[in-house]
């Protein structure tokens, strides 16, 4: 008897956020899913037809897509990675330092307070030879956005300053969570402080350090504001989700660009399930907010 | 020995410090010298400015852009929050709360949204948006901010109410209260501070979008801070007013970086709410 009136007032209660959440992915996913098996240009409006997969194919066929591809694969796993290690060191940081450990943990938040396209502004001010102080700064003296290699080290840059503090506090949680006595009986056995690290300390972190990768490698595919205020995607720069951008909003081909939409919810979606399946990730609840 | 070990370790802690606190601030710094340039020094690769005016940010709040865009986004992230705060909160109270079916299907979907590539809906809704009169209009942002920041307000919320004292909540019902006066009465301010928090990281999150305030809006009409920033051109068409858009990325920075140190340690909590209770 009191049973179902607690199901139903359960579902009654989660009802306004589950379909506030659904309204604007589920629904419009699919929507995208069958404009991509259309022609349907709004620059041409009369010559909206039905063509099966034909966009895919011209999509899968291209160049530019798996340029994007290739580009996003770059700025991801360079930004990630130098997150890791840093996020590393600042967590250690952070978990030990006695003197100045407000400082350091209030200056961390600045970058997550800073909206992404202002620090990619910072950044890219910085770098221009017009504007910057960089250039001319010995080792540093380049030209920054003139080649391509320099613009991603500028791009991934500006992707590890705003998110690294992110990447550290998850890991401090983690950090948080390694018994000391475990570390203490480790150092009376004798072992330096670079074993207790690697074989005590990171392998009890790990659900953390999966969990704290995940959401920053699938945000990372997802990269937007940077390049498009650092490069707006030239010198082969530009990652899939401004390829899909310029596509729809720019040439405003809404067949084309919703096949490049749907490719890249597939990118995402396939390296999310290889996270969770291979590395046992098992994220309860954590850190939508990654920006 | 120990004294002078001490002593070195304070240094290094200190030194360390220093550089994070080099690290986190030199970009805003970065911002404020360029934007506090005469215009004549712009390209002197000063790190400090020679010359200090204050003329681009009088420039900022004459240009009628950016006030617009200030309007919009605060009212805009503000709706938006609001209503996740609250559609939160709902959840948020059964996920804790209650025993029913539906639990794993709402963590499930928040984890799903949290993860989706928002440029997979962009296509969708301008085509939407512009049939139904929605594009370019404040309802059409906080549609999609409202749903893409649910996942968070859902999580850190239902984080902060599983650590309320609930026996209150009992105890006020014992006395003849019904769920709805002991929720109100006892739980609501006991959850305050937690409401606030996931307010703030909510704010935080809609405030800085980039990718649907510039498919969905075109004009000062609904075109947030971030949008506007891109396509501040200033008083000359031809030359990018850059010590104009340094000053308003600040003005529009610091408030919202004082408040997230303000609340730095429940931030701190919020933020990785779930990492550690798995």
């Amino acid at each position: 008897m009191r049973v179902p009136r607690e199901h139903r007032l359960g579902w009654l209660l989660c009802a306004p956020a589950l379909v506030s959440m659904a309204a604007v992915t589920a629904y419009p996913l699919l929507e995208a899913v069958r404009l991509s098996l259309y022609r349907y240009d709004l620059r041409f409006p009369g010559t909206r037809s039905f063509v099966g997969l034909q966009n895919y194919v011209t999509v899968l066929g291209s160049a530019v897509w798996w340029q994007s591809v290739v580009n996003t694969a770059i700025i991801t796993v360079a930004s990630v990675s130098l997150e890791l290690v840093l996020g590393l060191a600042l967590a250690l940081t952070m978990h030990r330092i006695i003197f100045g450990r407000r400082t350091v943990r209030t200056a961390v938040l600045v970058p997550y307070g800073v909206i992404t396209v202002v620090a990619a502004l910072a950044w890219r001010f910085a770098f221009d030879p017009t504007t910057g102080f960089v250039q001319g700064m010995g080792v540093l003296d380049r030209a920054w956005f003139d080649h391509r290699w320099s613009a991603f080290a500028v791009i991934v840059a500006t992707e590890v300053w705003k998110t690294t503090p992110f990447m550290a506090l998850l890991l401090l949680a983690g950090l948080a969570l390694v018994p000391a006595d475990l570390l203490r009986a480790a150092r009376v056995d004798g072992a330096s402080a670079t074993q207790r690290f690697f074989r005590v300390t990171l392998p009890l972190m790990k659900p953390a350090v999966i969990v704290a990768l995940l959401f920053r490698t699938v945000d990372a595919i997802r990269v937007f504001d940077t390049v498009f205020v650092e490069t707006r995607g030239a010198l082969g720069t530009e990652p899939v989700s401004l390829l899909g951008y310029d596509t729809l909003l720019r040439s405003l081909n809404l067949g084309l660009g919703s096949a490049v939409s749907v490719l890249v919810f597939v990118l995402v979606l396939s390296v999310a399930v290889v996270f969770i399946r291979a590395l046992g990730a098992t994220p309860a609840g954590v850190g939508a907010g990654t920006r | 020995m120990s004294a002078s070990r001490s002593r070195l370790d304070r240094v290094f802690q200190s030194a360390t410090a220093l550089v994070v606190v080099v690290y986190a601030l030199l970009p805003l710094g970065w911002l404020l010298s360029i934007s506090l340039k005469a215009p004549g020094d712009l390209s002197d690769g000063r790190l400090v400015p020679g010359r200090i005016t204050l003329e681009h940010y009088r420039a900022v709040f004459a240009d009628p852009h950016f006030p617009a865009a200030l309007r919009n986004s605060l009212g805009i992230a503000g709706i938006a929050t609001t209503l996740a705060i609250v559609f939160g909160s709902l959840a948020a109270y059964a996920l804790v709360r209650l025993r029913f079916p539906g639990r794993s299907l709402v963590m499930g979907g928040a984890l799903s949204i949290a993860m989706f590539p928002p440029i997979a809906v962009i296509g969708p809704l301008f085509d939407l948006w512009r049939r139904v009169g929605l594009f370019d209009t404040w309802t059409g942002l906080v549609l999609p901010y409202l749903s893409f920041t649910l996942p968070l307000a859902i999580w850190t919320l239902s984080a902060f109410f599983r650590d309320l004292p609930w026996e209150l909540e009992r105890a006020a019902r014992v006395d003849g209260a019904t769920r709805l006066q002991a929720f109100r009465h006892v739980i609501v301010p006991l959850a305050a501070p937690g409401v606030a928090t996931a307010a703030i990281l909510v704010f935080v999150f809609a405030w800085n979008d980039f990718l649907f305030a510039m498919s969905l809006t075109s004009t000062d009409h609904a075109r947030t801070v971030p949008a506007a920033l891109a396509f501040f051109t200033g008083a000359s068409r031809f030359e990018e007013p850059t010590s104009s858009i340094a000053a308003a990325s600040l003005v529009v920075t610091v408030p919202v970086v004082l408040v997230v140190l303000l609340f730095q340690r429940r931030i701190v909590a919020g933020l990785t709410a779930g990492a550690v209770k798995g």
